[in-house]
């Protein structure tokens, strides 16, 4: 990267680094079904700072942050921007506020030009009415000089790549002359050296009185980049701090600081011999020598942050998305897995992390729910499925995991997303698997629910089940786990036995 | 509805059996043949349902449209359709056809395989509709092209096939024991076309293969969600690959059938067939979003077409306007089944 010298000598638009709020939100409370996502919370941003958001995975970032985008409305609280009481229609209405947000997934249209995707909607047009490419290019130009962006504007967005797309959607919110640039975990896709590239550009949006509310993970960041932080907690504001105040392990305090209120009813069952053994199994690009034993009755809980590679790590298990190097032994014998039915046939079970996406089948009632995995080793003679017995016996595991239903020929779109969770945990039950592999078993469920699946698990252990558990909820780690397998950026950075783990110790090891 | 909160209570899970989906069409063939009846007094002075003869030819006439939409039915609950099974009744016919020549024919096809038993004919079709469906299904399934493209170019190809085996020329002159398959017999007084039982058989085959075995759960399955169906342990691969070549093999069978009834092969037979095939489809209550159908339905929806049809006719509707109607009622069909599916998300 060049000097920014000159971008920071450019005018500031007015917007004197006079310590005013840009931004100021208090009070604003957020209530989906069943879940209370923010509680009272404020966020208070100056003109001229970047301001990092820090928490664990649900403690209310993102919530907090469609709302200033506009893209949720709250329940309840003040918004002012620039002094000034206001209330967003939606994400457009902010844009115009001058409040933009670079989306994590970015909302580019490949294949058109980097010039016309900056400018769609206001395309710049001739006497006659037709777009004038000339000036669009012109104007693409006089903005990448601005933000010191070295990309054609004439190329498609197609053939950029990640970072070039993430400078372009930069360059279309300021092209908006927004004030408020929201970033979501802006580097969680770049090399170091795109990285330094992105804070040049960040300060240098510092310097015209912008303010940006980043979000992210890596606590390096926030002291490289951030002036001041707030720290969420389960849907509360914490606190905001200036970030050269601070130590690192004072932060990670006020993120987990919460004791284990919830109650884990794990129990305390033998643990027997080892039933997988993954020896430095590597997905390109993804994860790479994640090495670890599992052994009968054990619960390995898999922490981590969201994007760790952890999801990751069990699809390439139950062969979803087969492993490039590694090996896999299954109760002592070597077994190659390239396709979920190969894991199935050799025990193993899985509860992905999408219960909308990979989990239920939303247009089937909750008996083709249930039965669907289990057809492939049982109930079926010449093709034709023994319906009967096959109903008989969903009915019963429906029963014992007390789905809550009438009927098995209720659709499963209608019954709650703990209901449903139990009706993918009654599918993989049916098959009498010997390893079970649970992403994320009680996202978005409620309280009871949760316990229940609990409860759950902990019998399934007992029965000599061996459980791999991934969860966000450190709690349920903590609660749950014999032993915590801890991943940061694709590699596993520690192990942690159930007596010595902590939340600031798996923290420390998640966030390196 | 609501029912998930009323048991909070107790926990007695039954396995109850709903209103299959296929009354409300069935409705609607029923409606629809009560307005002709009724416009049939008013317009014509006549009974359009008591009708023997008339009844017979409903069915007969969407018969190999029937048979077709079995298969295309198959193939839209995975997600996916099937646009060559026009094409492959053609070029099927014309390949059938030519194998089941007399030797009274001095220009036949094949000159030394004259005067065969049909069954060389027969199994010659449905080799090749199964081999054209087989080659969709693997199109779909290793090269992960939409099954739009990949059934039009076969439905291009096929086409092209037809009229290059005999460069263009009619197979005529077949042979009594192959055009049997075409004819009708009388059972009860009530005369019954051997492709209506065909067509018949098919149906109840495929509904039984779909209601009642792996296949058929399989094939919801992956329609419905295609990323959990491989989760679950489905090879979607090689199912696709079953359910397209089915869909070939039925198609190929509607071939035969055309050519026994109209004793040629013509390579212009099947023209349009595959709209009409997925039009009964999802008259009858398919998806074509996939994971929703039941061959039950198709039956219905093949009869309505052809009480259309029969019906305009009988009312001396004038064939353009038939057209104009037949395309709004299948328009209309499609927005109810969407409309139907909004509010099963809502509910």
């Amino acid at each position: 990267m060049q000097s920014t010298s000159t971008m920071e000598a450019a005018p500031a638009g007015g917007a004197a680094v006079d310590g005013g709020y840009l931004l100021e939100v208090e009070n604003v409370r957020k209530e989906f079904p069943g879940v209370l996502a923010l509680d009272n919370v404020q966020l208070k941003l100056k003109r001229g700072s970047v301001h990092a958001l820090m928490g664990e995975n649900g403690a209310g970032k993102s919530t907090l942050m469609k709302i200033v985008a506009g893209i949720y409305t709250p329940d309840s609280g003040t918004f002012k921007l620039r002094g000034e009481d206001i209330k967003l229609r939606g994400p457009l209405d902010a844009l115009e506020h001058g409040i933009a947000m670079i989306h994590q997934e970015l909302n580019l249209m490949a294949p058109m030009t980097v010039a016309e995707n900056i400018w769609i909607r206001r395309e710049p047009l001739t006497k006659l009415g037709f777009v004038d490419h000339g000036e669009m290019h012109r104007k693409t130009a006089d903005l990448f000089k601005r933000l010191n962006i070295d990309i054609d504007p004439d190329v498609q967005v197609g053939t950029l790549t990640v970072a070039s797309r993430q400078m372009v959607e930069i360059a279309k919110a300021v092209s908006y002359e927004s004030d408020v640039l929201i970033m979501d975990e802006p580097t969680s896709a770049l090399t170091e050296r795109e990285v330094d590239h992105l804070f040049t550009i960040i300060r240098a949006l510092r310097a015209q009185g912008k303010g940006i509310i980043y979000i992210t993970h890596k606590m390096n960041e926030l002291f490289e980049i951030a002036d001041e932080f707030s720290v969420f907690r389960d849907g509360k504001y914490i606190a905001t701090k200036l970030s050269h105040e601070v130590t690192r392990d004072e932060i990670i305090r006020m993120m987990v600081g919460r004791e284990i209120t919830q109650m884990f009813p794990k129990e305390e069952v033998p643990i027997g011999d080892v039933v997988m053994s993954v020896k430095g199994l590597t997905l390109k690009g993804v994860f790479s020598d994640v090495s670890f034993d599992l052994r009968s009755g054990e619960i390995l809980g898999i922490a981590g942050l969201v994007g760790s590679g952890r999801s990751n790590i069990a699809e390439t298990i139950f062969g979803v998305t087969p492993a490039d190097a590694g090996t896999i032994d299954l109760f002592g014998k070597p077994v190659r897995i390239d396709s979920p039915s190969t894991a199935m046939r050799h025990g193993l079970a899985f509860l992905t992390e999408d219960r909308k996406e990979t989990g239920c089948f939303l247009l089937l009632d909750i008996q083709e729910n249930t039965q669907m995995a289990v057809l492939q080793s049982g109930y079926v003679k010449n093709g034709f499925v023994k319906q009967k017995q096959l109903t008989k016996d969903s009915v019963e595991i429906s029963s014992l995991l007390r789905v809550k239903t009438p009927d098995m020929s209720e659709p499963i779109i209608n019954l709650s997303g703990g209901n449903q969770q139990k009706v993918l945990i009654g599918r993989w039950l049916l098959t009498k698997p010997k390893i079970l592999i649970l992403d994320e078993p009680t996202r978005g469920i409620d309280v009871g629910a949760k316990a229940e699946i609990h409860r759950l698990i902990s019998k399934l252990a007992g029965q000599g089940v061996g459980v791999i558990m991934i969860s966000s909820e450190m709690p349920e780690v903590l609660g749950m786990s014999d032993r915590i397998m801890v991943v940061h950026e694709g590699r596993v950075t520690g192990f942690l036995d159930r007596a010595e783990a902590n939340q600031v110790k798996i923290m420390e090891l998640a966030s390196h | 509805m609501s029912t998930n909160e009323i048991a909070g209570s107790a926990n007695v899970i039954r396995s109850k059996k709903r209103l299959p989906p296929e009354v409300s069409i069935l409705g609607v063939l029923i409606g629809i043949a009560i307005v002709f009846e009724i416009l049939g007094w008013i317009l014509v002075g006549d009974s359009f349902l008591a009708n023997k003869q008339r009844l017979s030819i409903i069915i007969l006439q969407v018969s190999v449209i029937g048979i077709i939409s079995v298969g295309v039915t198959q193939v839209i609950i995975t997600g996916g359709v099937d646009l060559s099974s026009g094409s492959v009744v053609g070029l099927v016919a014309m390949v059938a056809a030519s194998l089941a020549q007399t030797s009274a024919n001095p220009r036949a096809v094949y000159p030394s395989l004259t005067d065969m038993s049909p069954i060389w004919a027969i199994l010659a079709g449905l080799a090749v509709g199964l081999a054209a469906g087989f080659i969709n299904g693997t199109l779909v399934a290793k090269t992960k092209i939409p099954p739009f493209i990949a059934t039009l170019g076969m439905m291009v190809s096929a086409r092209g096939l037809a009229k290059w085996y005999t460069l263009g020329q009619p197979v005529a002159l077949l042979d009594d024991s192959f055009t049997w398959f075409g004819k009708s017999f009388n059972v009860f007084g009530f005369p019954l076309p051997l492709p209506v039982i065909i067509f018949l058989l098919v149906a109840v085959i495929f509904h039984i293969a779909l209601g009642y075995t792996r296949y058929g759960k399989f094939t919801y399955a992956i329609g419905a969600n295609p990323q959990a169906a491989r989760v679950s342990g489905i090879n979607i691969g090689s199912h696709l690959i079953k359910v397209y070549a089915i869909a070939g093999l039925l198609s190929g069978l509607a071939g035969v059938v055309t050519a026994a009834r109209a004793a040629s092969g013509q390579p212009g037979m099947g023209v349009a067939y595959e709209l009409d095939a997925i039009a009964a489809a999802v008259i009858g209550g398919t998806s074509l979003s996939g994971g929703v159908g039941r061959i039950s339905g198709t039956v219905i929806g093949t009869i309505i077409l052809g009480v259309l049809t029969s019906g305009f006719t009988f009312l001396k509707v004038g064939a353009y306007y038939q057209e104009i109607i037949k395309g709004i009622i299948i328009v209309a069909a499609v927005i109810i089944d969407q409309q139907r599916q909004n509010r099963r998300k809502k509910a």
